[in-house]
């Protein structure tokens, strides 16, 4: 087994850390243990230090972005954005996800390039619309030059500077990310703390068509015990799509020419919005992949719009009758999105239900 | 631990899917042909069963997986020399399901090969297959390959003639699985006797493909998974030393190797079966060898459904694009050695069937 759960580690270190209460406890209602990698165990050291990595915009070509421009804690950890503002208002082809439970997802990016949190983070700070450095050379120069960081790292990973690479900068990131996990919800204490009064009646009916006639449930799955609201794989919903539409072939052949002469896919799919729309096709060539993206988790839905991979719906009420009406039409669109003939009422019961996700900790960020 | 499975097997999978787009054509080096540059590919597509409902309406269903299967195919680089078809393209035989199919095959610029499916033939008895599209058995060569057509789909003349009113009846009888009504397919003496013709002239070192509707071996007599001559054309394709033999007919993933003879299946674009040992207690032949196919998810119609290609070179690569379900690779190393699926051989790394139906 690859991955361990993380275990109880001392709640003294983490007040000294400044690490939030509760990041290496039992998971919160209605989610399961974070998978922690074997070769990146969680320590307050090395979670505190990623906080101050995600942090810091000097890892950037013009010192203004860092990872928390677009993954903003006081923005439930995503930027409000259709989609991502890099260096020099710079803008990206694709919608900034939240962090918040991210640990969970079994790829990263929304065309899962990334196999991990560790592997995700360091694309970022290359990325000519994000971070827009052209290596990740000024990124260690500074940690080494800073007065804290290299005692920083000598605690984390027993690293001196001198040894320091680009590695311990992502495991240190992803420790951090691994801490930002958010459940008990309304809708958690409801369906798995018995509480019956936690959500509405409208919540408690909008429950009933997600898991029926509205469809939901096969994509953003709700388990027997937890509920991470994703199936972690890719579809075709037909969002965005419209924008190749009739050019399939002729976008996917120039993709795949840019990639035989060594454009990276990390560049291709944030600078080139056509390529964008691709989806997991630019991770795995397969047509049957054209226009597929991840499934994001509904966990505060409420607080991390706008929806889609480009960021093109801005509230709940059009995601709902976007797949109210069958995804928009195109050949690649998943079988499983068709048509739902929901009433008024059942949409509105939807979104209340939609509503009830939201974790505590963002429960002031949503609108009344 | 079901998700840690999954995952651990969603990781596996990813490994492959990078591995399966950066890999074929370029790395193989020893070609089947007569000289090495002579590698090449073919697709495959089959088993669309086009349904009209009345007029100008078909099923809508089976309709988008062949426009499905076709638009893929443009998108393969490079693209395949040749394509086949492997049978059942109409439901009822009827000329206007033929004809809506064959429209719709239109958007595939690529030679076709043809091959007839029971749900083909059994209307016109082939009438409008043979002036139209292709005849009913036949071979080719291609870049030193020996390619044989067989009409795999027959059976004796008392029932094809003599058992039903109409021809009408016929094709619906045939039309049914598990039919006490049906009859097991046969290649029959006579197109044994043209086999064995066309054979002769060949060298028996020569790679022989054959490409058949039905499995040319016995899987499960009820649902008609079952060429009943099959041991008189194997007795045949013996003799050569490396033969695969491709077909439709089953809908699912599955492979099979009967001494020097590789077999290999195609899935539909229609629909998926389910595995004769899922069914009954009967006793089936299930091949051995076969790797289950992840089990079609009900939600989706077109989970378990696809195409799939094939890279001839020294061994087979069997690839199966499923739409909706993992993709499989199927290895024939050569020499004798039986077909391996490139991840799911072990058990360990399957993915395990869904539950929360």
């Amino acid at each position: 087994m690859s991955r361990t759960v993380a275990g109880a580690v001392l709640a003294f270190g983490l007040a000294l850390a400044g690490v939030p209460a509760g990041t290496f406890a039992a998971p919160p209602l209605g989610l399961p243990p974070v998978p922690i990698p074997a070769d990146n165990p969680q320590s307050p050291e090395k979670i505190s230090l990623g906080k101050r990595l995600f942090e810091d915009k000097r890892f950037s070509g013009d010192g203004t972005v860092s990872c928390s421009n677009c993954h903003d804690p006081a923005k439930a950890f995503a930027d409000g954005l259709p989609v991502a503002e890099g260096i020099r208002k710079q803008h990206g082809a694709r919608n900034s996800p939240t962090v918040i439970n991210a640990a969970y997802y079994e790829s990263q990016f929304w065309d899962g390039r990334r196999p991990s949190l560790e592997a995700q983070s360091k694309d970022p700070f290359l990325n000519p619309v994000e971070h827009g450095l052209t290596s990740h050379e000024p990124i260690l120069a500074t940690i080494r030059g800073d007065k804290d960081y290299p005692g920083q790292f000598r605690h984390a990973f027993g690293v001196e500077p001198a040894a320091l690479t680009i590695d311990h900068v992502a495991k240190a990131i992803a420790a951090f990310e691994r801490t930002v996990i958010a459940g008990d919800s309304p809708f958690d204490r409801y369906l798995y703390g018995g509480e019956r009064g936690a959500i509405p009646a409208s919540a408690i009916r909008g429950l009933d068509i997600f898991r029926t006639k509205g469809r939901c449930q096969d994509c953003h799955s709700i388990g027997q015990t937890t509920a991470l609201f994703t199936d972690n794989k890719f579809h075709n919903i037909g969002a965005g799509f419209s924008r190749i539409a009739g050019r399939y072939l002729q976008v996917a052949s120039a993709f795949r020419k840019a990639r035989q002469q060594g454009k990276e896919v990390d560049k291709s799919v944030i600078t080139d919005r056509d390529a964008s729309e691709l989806g997991r096709f630019v991770v795995t060539l397969r047509p049957s992949d054209l226009g597929r993206f991840k499934t994001s988790s509904l966990r505060n839905i409420a607080v991390t719009g706008p929806y889609m991979h480009d960021g093109s719906m801005k509230t709940m009420e059009e995601v709902v009758e976007f797949y109210n009406k069958g995804g928009e039409q195109n050949p690649f669109l998943d079988s499983g999105i068709r048509p739902l003939n929901l009433t008024a009422e059942e949409k509105a019961d939807l979104v209340a239900f939609l509503k009830t996700l939201t974790s505590p900790q963002y429960a002031n960020l949503a609108q009344p | 631990m079901k998700g840690r499975i999954t995952r651990r097997a969603f990781l596996k999978e990813a490994g492959l899917l990078t591995a399966a787009a950066a890999l074929p054509l370029g790395l193989v080096n020893v070609a089947w042909g007569k000289k090495p540059t002579d590698r090449f590919t073919f697709a495959y597509i089959s088993d669309c069963h086009i349904t009209q409902i009345r007029g100008t309406e078909f099923v809508a269903n089976f309709d988008k997986g062949l426009q499905r299967a076709v638009l893929e195919l443009s998108f393969l680089d490079p693209q395949p020399d040749f394509v086949v078809f492997g049978g059942d393209l109409a439901q009822l035989g009827k000329v206007a399901e033929l004809e809506h199919g064959l429209e719709m095959l239109k958007g595939v610029t690529l030679p076709i090969k043809w091959v007839i499916g029971e749900h083909d033939y059994y209307l016109d008895l082939g009438e409008y297959w043979q002036k139209h599209i292709s005849p009913l058995h036949y071979s080719f060569d291609h870049k030193g390959v020996h390619f044989v057509v067989l009409n795999s789909i027959l059976t004796d003349d008392d029932w094809t003639h003599n058992r039903w009113p109409t021809a009408e009846e016929r094709m619906h009888q045939m039309a049914r699985l598990d039919n006490p009504h049906g009859s097991p397919f046969m290649v029959k003496r006579e197109q044994l006797a043209w086999l064995k013709q066309d054979l002769a002239k060949i060298p028996r070192t020569t790679p022989l493909i054959v490409l058949s509707h039905s499995p040319l071996y016995k899987i499960f007599k009820p649902w008609n998974f079952w060429t009943d001559d099959a041991e008189a054309v194997q007795a045949q394709l013996k003799q050569f030393r490396s033969v695969k033999v491709f077909h439709g007919h089953v809908h699912q993933v599955l492979y099979n190797q009967l001494g020097p003879i590789t077999f290999n299946a195609f899935m539909a674009t229609a629909w998926p079966w389910p595995y004769p040992v899922t069914y009954s207690q009967l006793p089936n032949k299930v091949p051995e060898l076969t790797v289950f196919m992840n089990r079609a998810d009900p939600f989706k119609e077109r989970d378990g459904t696809g195409w799939g290609s094939v890279q001839v070179a020294d061994g087979l690569v069997h690839h199966y694009e499923l739409w909706e379900n993992s993709p499989r690779t199927v290895r024939s190393p050569g020499a004798g050695k039986r077909p391996e699926d490139t991840v799911y051989q072990d058990p360990a790394k399957r993915i395990p069937p869904q539950t929360h139906y």
